[in-house]
């Protein structure tokens, strides 16, 4: 991986904004789920429609499976919303956030002919905004910031120290 | 990685002296985006403030006890002994929800479920409870339904073709023969309407519990008598097949209503619409019925009622609603739609008013009305039928101050919410409630003016087991609205005439009474009485409460 330094202050800002802004969004995400009593992705998941359609309808109808993807929701996206903005454990965030967005976009894939209860904020075809953050995180994690912006860089820096 | 560390140590080796303060801006540096956090805890902060200020306002409708908990049959339960009479349309579905069903029915959910994996409707069966009980007689005065019941009462492994069967219950061919038969301790009547009230006394006098379709009569003076004969036998289980009783969403209604929250209520608004043959009572003639496989003495009816009928249409001058065939006259019409001669029928009133009003007695303890005036006609299936297809009748309560008005047509399939509509807000019931305040009300004016309260847009929605109000993100409201959180919420969802029947059984096993007794039944036939005679008359109908008659003034 290239040398961290060598960016200009104007694209370690632009870069570490970016972080920040999808950090927050998957935190309130996470939260808000947390402060909903009962908060079910069962809705979202018999929603879904598509190629993999049959999956996602599969883990809603099954209790423990639904129980789990609730789980992992709420904490998952709050867990990967602290990561990108603390920029800690940043490449598990990353990962964290591409699964997640992944797994958005392939149960709820904007086809031609996909209607869906849930009402969009806009109009998509093939590309939506799921896809296009999924590709904002890959960005993110091959120009990495936090160890220059974030608690990342006390980490290694401990390594360093250690070795 | 040893890049970087080159680059520290060197950076190390050239500023010793600015170690420390480096040192502090590496941590400043890390910690940039921590004040990000207490943003966002600001954010949610105020955002669960306003939420919680319009929780409390929604408050009034949270319910303090939960709904009562689905008691399965337990394994040593005694066998209770079944009789079923009529095996039709509805005796079909009964038997059925007790668990009882032909192989081929079977077949046909097996294939169904194959073709689309989303119809678990085979596995649903296979999955509903053992009630514990014995199918040990059946009668039904057409053959291939008689011996359809036989297989279906057979079939206790429920399994399809070439499967394994029990015994297979006694074949009778009068239901007073079932009724004299020791081995059947209680009896689900299905019949045409003009056989309700004689079979269920009959049952009754012959010491059997009952469960009996609606309506509960066919005649005003059997309506009388049968309450008597009931009340006789208090140890003997009665139960109306009202299956809504069973729907949790009108139990909340009535909690809704009791603690005042929709104000005094003056309209009551029901309906039915359907539009399909099949809703009209045009039913499907079966391709073996003859004079030879059905038994048509038995269908025209007893004599005793059918004199109560014909005195009452001939002293009112209503002949011209009799036939226009003669009872005698074999007809496969006749027979299979019956429900649209009024020989044999009870009407819309009977058949469907009677579930709508059943409804809305449960939920607000309505009795029977001061009067009832109705207006309609046979508007749309002009094939012969004497029984209106489109009636209008108008319920006045008058020392409840309140009237309910039921509408309907048989040939538009129009979505008409049930309204309770009170001065503070409306509730409209169906499986879900949904509470709409007034713009007008009194009650809730000072949190309109708060902001907390929209009127005129759904405040309250209750779905069986959740509660769904202001404070519910859009989403949950959106798949709420279509119908779709409440396969899953309370993990199960049962079908209502299964409830119904198995709180029969469990009565019949603990003494205890069930929610759609004689009573109940009383005041549903006479409201549906008042209904169809004001019809039949041209004119209101009101109910004498001291004397319990039906009169023209």
């Amino acid at each position: 991986m290239k040398r961290v330094s060598q960016y200009s202050k104007l694209q370690l800002y632009a870069l570490f904004t970016l972080r920040v802004f999808i950090g927050w969004y998957f935190l309130y995400e996470g939260l808000a789920k947390v402060f909903t009593p009962n908060w079910s992705a069962y809705g979202y998941l018999i929603d879904s429609k598509g190629f993999f359609a049959p999956f996602f309808l599969q883990l809603a109808e099954n209790p423990a499976m639904l129980s789990a993807v609730n789980f992992i929701n709420t904490w998952g996206l709050t867990l990967v919303g602290l990561s990108l903005i603390l920029g800690l454990f940043t490449k598990a965030g990353y990962m964290g956030a591409i699964l997640f967005l992944l797994m958005f976009y392939l149960s709820h894939p904007p086809l031609l002919y996909a209607a869906y209860i849930l009402p969009t904020e806009g109009s998509y075809l093939w590309i939506d905004k799921n896809l296009i953050m999924l590709v904002a995180v890959l960005v993110l994690m091959l120009f990495p910031t936090s160890r220059i912006i974030g608690f990342d860089s006390l980490l290694t820096r401990k390594k360093h120290e250690l070795s | 990685m040893s890049e970087e560390k080159n680059d520290i140590q060197k950076e190390n080796e050239d500023k010793p002296r600015k170690k420390v303060s480096q040192g502090r801006r590496d941590a400043l540096k890390a910690m940039v985006a921590v004040p990000v956090l207490g943003a966002m805890a600001y954010g949610v902060y105020q955002k669960k403030k306003t939420e919680l200020n319009n929780r409390n306002a929604a408050e009034m409708f949270r319910f303090k006890s939960d709904p009562a908990a689905y008691v399965p049959t337990t394994s040593d339960a005694p066998v209770l002994r079944l009789g079923i009479i009529g095996y039709g349309i509805r005796g079909k579905l009964l038997m059925q929800a007790l668990g009882f069903a032909t192989p081929a029915y079977i077949e046909n959910l097996k294939e169904q479920g194959r073709i689309n994996s989303e119809d678990t409707r085979y596995r649903d069966f296979l999955e509903q409870e053992d009630l514990r009980i014995e199918i040990t007689g059946v009668c039904d005065i057409f053959d291939v339904y008689a011996e359809d019941a036989i297989r279906a009462g057979s079939n206790i492994y429920r399994e399809g073709e070439n499967g394994r069967y029990g015994r297979e219950p006694k074949r009778y061919l009068n239901y007073k023969e079932l009724l004299a038969a020791p081995d059947v301790d209680a009896v689900v009547i299905a019949t045409p309407d003009h056989w309700h009230g004689t079979m269920a006394m009959d049952a009754v006098r012959a010491g059997k519990h009952v469960y009996v379709e609606k309506p509960l009569t066919w005649t005003v003076p059997e309506t009388y008598a049968l309450r008597s004969v009931v009340k006789d036998n208090p140890h003997l289980i009665f139960q109306l097949g009202h299956q809504n009783r069973q729907i949790e969403a009108y139990e909340r209604a009535r909690q809704i209503i009791e603690k005042g929250l929709l104000g005094k209520i003056t309209l009551i608004e029901t309906g039915t619409n359907r539009n399909d043959p099949n809703g009209a009572w045009v039913y499907p003639i079966h391709e073996k019925a003859s004079r030879s496989t059905i038994d048509w003495k038995q269908f025209e009816g007893e004599p005793e009622r059918i004199k109560e009928y014909m005195d009452y249409m001939t002293s009112a001058g209503l002949t011209k609603y009799v036939g226009p065939e003669s009872r005698e006259k074999f007809s496969l019409e006749r027979f299979f739609r019956w429900r649209c001669w009024w020989d044999y029928s009870t009407g819309l009133s009977g058949d469907l008013l009677t579930h709508e009003y059943d409804a809305m007695n449960q939920i607000l303890n309505l009795g029977i009305p001061s009067s009832a005036s109705s207006s309609g006609g046979v508007y749309f299936f002009k094939d012969g039928r004497t029984v209106p297809d489109v009636l209008q009748t108008v319920f006045e309560y008058r020392d409840k101050d309140l009237t309910m008005l039921y509408s309907a047509t048989l040939a538009n399939q129009f979505k008409r919410s049930r309204k309770i509509m009170g001065h503070d807000a409306t509730m409209e019931v169906g499986n879900t409630l949904t509470v709409t305040v007034d713009p007008r009300t009194e009650q809730y004016r000072q949190k309109i003016e708060q902001g907390i309260i929209k009127p005129g847009e759904p405040f309250y929605t209750y779905v069986p087991g959740q509660s769904v109000d202001a404070v519910s993100s859009a989403t949950e409201r959106y798949f709420l609205e279509r119908g779709l959180l409440y396969s899953f919420i309370g993990g199960k969802r049962y079908n209502t005439t299964f409830l119904h029947l198995k709180e029969w059984i469990d009565c019949i096993r603990t003494g205890k009474q069930p929610s759609c007794g004689i009573d109940q039944g009383f005041e549903e036939a006479i409201t549906a009485h008042m209904g169809t005679r004001a019809y039949l008359e041209g004119r209101t109908m009101y109910w004498d409460k001291d004397n319990e008659l039906i009169t023209r003034e």
